[in-house]
């Protein structure tokens, strides 16, 4: 069992590490554009989550895409709508903070804070109503706590009822600002405690998150109704390639470094035996081989027409059950 | 000077000034603001006049409200423009209002300041234009600024004002340099006519300005066109006696614009031109805006999305052929 886990998480994890240090490269050369938010340092919550969740729905915020990639879309078309090509997942429409699936019960990237949060209520809301009992899962930031849209959400799902994990990626910061600057609360499990069940995990490691989701998730099929964890984690990098994160001291970035979940995972799975170096190396070795591919796949994709400019505004047709 | 060193620096004049200015907003303070914009006066003034908010734009607005009712002078950044939708209500419904519901009892010395428009590749949530919503609601003030200049002053005007101001700057031109003087009793409510000229009168105003001048340059240049490039301050009210007087010598009017075309700025500037100088004119009034669509990711579609130098010149130029030039 944690044998298969530790593979998977360990592919995952990388994937999602080199993934984004080659979209870092990419936005330097030019090829990538706009907002470019990285979640290095933050996988294991990533990958945790969705592997933790399975099957359901998955709300995010701009910084997502570990958590497409960990839901299993095409690394290809990630990378090529960050290139803005015809071929990318949102046909170059969206770009880095809106990568969509439905398909895959992937409902993607928004860049309004917290936004989705309500989204993410009314999924779950539906999906019950249909008999559906897997739920919704709803990623968000520290900061994202902080607004009425948050605490209007949390009492909607509560009194509801509605099977949606409410899962908090606190790193601490909402771009230059840190959460003793902006939270009146620094544990913000404790904003929903009277609401719903709320824990709160170490985000750095990805067995301590992927356990409290898997039981997050049993309480939310079995009951039906909300249920909120708190991950603490930190991001390496800036807020996105616009920011350099330097109202951070070096000494902490530095300690936070020496946590890297990628190595926690290693070092635990070698230990217990659940990885071997040849397993890693030749993991390595695929994810290399998978990065590649998806930009050389965006470099040879063509542009989008002009004319999807106006494509895809309104679908123009209507239903026909109501006679 | 920078763009957003003007700014900066009416913020600082009017804080040393005016112990009542207070600044607030989403990583104002120790950040130094997202385009810092109010870099330096967390040092200089303290946490106490510089005050980081949390991601709340309803109520970063709403305390803004309230401080101005007791007596303050708040300048609320908002991020962006974009995100200004969170805090419509504050806006129209609170910050418009209450002096007109209390029979003027009430007074809101208050300015909202926020960048719009396109950048580069930021997507549709982070690239519209939206000054039209504001400038469409009686009760507050909307003001905009096309370059250092306009920043200074007008903001600093903005903030003696005791009545609310929507003070709308363009994310583009923060990083822009512009030459820069003091000026005596500058007027926000009068247009700018930044260049006279004979045959078209064209209004514009934020970021489309300088788009617009590059076109007439070109056009003046190689096809012999003269415009008069009439830049606006305030959106709301709109100075229509400075328009007025240039359409009636030009009769031609365009308005170029970045938001979308229907029901845009450039709307109501051409519907009055049309209501008030329909005789005057050797034209229909021309506006040239962004297609009615998102703004999209992709760099290529994102400049289909919106007018740009080459397009208004080639639209200028082809429109005025169709009409007698
Ligand atoms: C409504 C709204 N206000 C402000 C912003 C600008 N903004 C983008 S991300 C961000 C910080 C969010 O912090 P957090 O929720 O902690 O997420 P993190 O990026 O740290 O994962 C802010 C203020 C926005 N996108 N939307
Ligand atoms: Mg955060």
């Amino acid at each position: 069992m944690s044998q298969t886990l530790a593979e998977k998480f360990y592919y995952l994890m990388r994937l999602g590490r080199e993934f984004e240090i080659r979209c870092k490269e990419e936005y330097l050369k030019g090829n990538i554009s706009g907002f470019l938010h990285l979640a290095i340092g933050e996988e294991a919550v990533h990958v945790g989550a969705v592997v933790g969740f399975g099957k359901g729905d998955i709300f995010c915020p701009y910084r997502e895409h570990v958590l497409a990639l960990a839901r299993g879309i095409d690394p290809r078309l990630i990378m090529a709508e960050l290139f803005g090509k015809i071929t990318g997942v949102s046909k170059g429409k969206g770009g880095s903070m809106h990568l969509y699936e439905p398909k895959m019960d992937f409902y993607g990237g928004n860049a309004i804070v917290a936004a989705h949060i309500p989204h993410a209520v009314g999924a779950g809301y539906a999906r019950k109503l249909m008999g559906e009992k897997a739920g919704v899962l709803c990623i968000f930031g520290d900061g994202a706590t902080n607004n009425g849209t948050f605490f209007e959400s949390i009492n909607m799902a509560s009194l509801w009822e509605v099977p949606v994990l409410f899962l908090c990626e606190n790193n601490y910061y909402a771009i230059g600002t840190h959460i003793s600057r902006s939270s009146a609360l620094k544990e913000i499990y404790l904003k929903v405690r009277d609401y719903m069940p709320a824990v709160q995990v170490d985000g750095m490691d990805v067995f301590e998150v992927y356990e409290a989701v898997v039981e997050a998730k049993k309480y939310i099929e079995e009951y039906g109704k909300p249920y909120f964890i708190e991950a603490l984690t930190y991001r390496f990098e800036g807020h996105s390639m616009a920011d350099k994160g330097d109202y951070r001291s070096p000494r902490e970035i530095e300690m936070f470094k020496r946590r890297d979940p990628i190595d926690i995972l290693v070092r635990k799975s070698l230990k217990e035996g659940w990885l071997t170096e040849e397993q890693i190396r030749i993991i390595d070795q695929k994810v290399e081989a998978i990065v590649e591919e998806s930009v050389q796949f965006s470099l040879s994709s063509p542009e989008p027409s002009d004319e999807e400019l106006y494509r895809d505004l309104y679908c123009g047709v209507c239903s026909d059950v109501i006679p | 000077m920078l763009y957003r060193e003007a700014l900066n620096l009416a913020l600082d004049y009017a804080m040393e000034h005016d112990q009542r200015v207070v600044v607030l907003g989403e990583d104002v303070g120790f950040y130094g603001g997202n385009y810092k914009v109010t870099d330096g006066l967390y040092v200089k003034y303290g946490p106490k006049r510089v005050i980081d908010t949390p991601i709340a734009e309803n109520s970063i607005v709403g305390t803004a409200i309230g401080m101005a009712l007791m007596g303050l002078r708040p300048v609320a950044e908002i991020m962006t423009a974009n995100f200004s939708m969170l805090a419509m209500d504050q806006i129209v419904n609170q910050m418009a209002k209450l002096r007109y519901m209390s029979g003027g009892k009430l007074i809101l010395p208050l300015v909202v300041r926020m960048p719009q428009g396109v950048a580069k590749q930021l997507a549709a949530q982070h690239s519209q234009s939206l000054e039209h919503l504001y400038a469409s609601v009686p009760g507050i003030y909307v003001m905009c600024a096309s370059d250092s200049i306009t920043a200074f002053h007008a903001l600093l005007y903005a903030i003696k004002m005791d009545d609310p101001v929507i003070f709308l700057e363009h994310v583009l031109l923060y990083g822009m340099d512009f030459p820069f003087e003091y000026l005596e009793g500058f007027d926000p409510f009068r247009a700018r006519v930044l260049k006279e000229g004979k045959d078209i009168t064209v209004v514009s105003y934020l970021k489309m300005v300088h788009d617009v001048l590059q076109a007439c340059s070109w056009l003046e240049e190689k096809d012999g066109i003269s415009c008069e490039v009439i830049d606006l301050v305030s959106l709301r009210p709109i100075d229509f006696e400075t328009i007025y007087k240039s359409v009636k010598k030009t009769k031609r009017l365009a308005v170029v614009y970045e938001a979308p075309k229907t029901l845009g700025l450039g709307t109501e500037v051409s519907a009055r031109v049309a209501e008030e100088l329909f005789y005057f004119l050797d034209a229909p009034p021309l506006r040239i805006a962004g297609e009615e669509v998102p703004i999209p990711y992709n760099r290529k579609l994102e400049l289909l999305a919106i007018p740009t130098s080459e397009r208004i010149y080639h639209q200028l130029l082809s429109w005025s052929k169709n009409h007698g030039l």
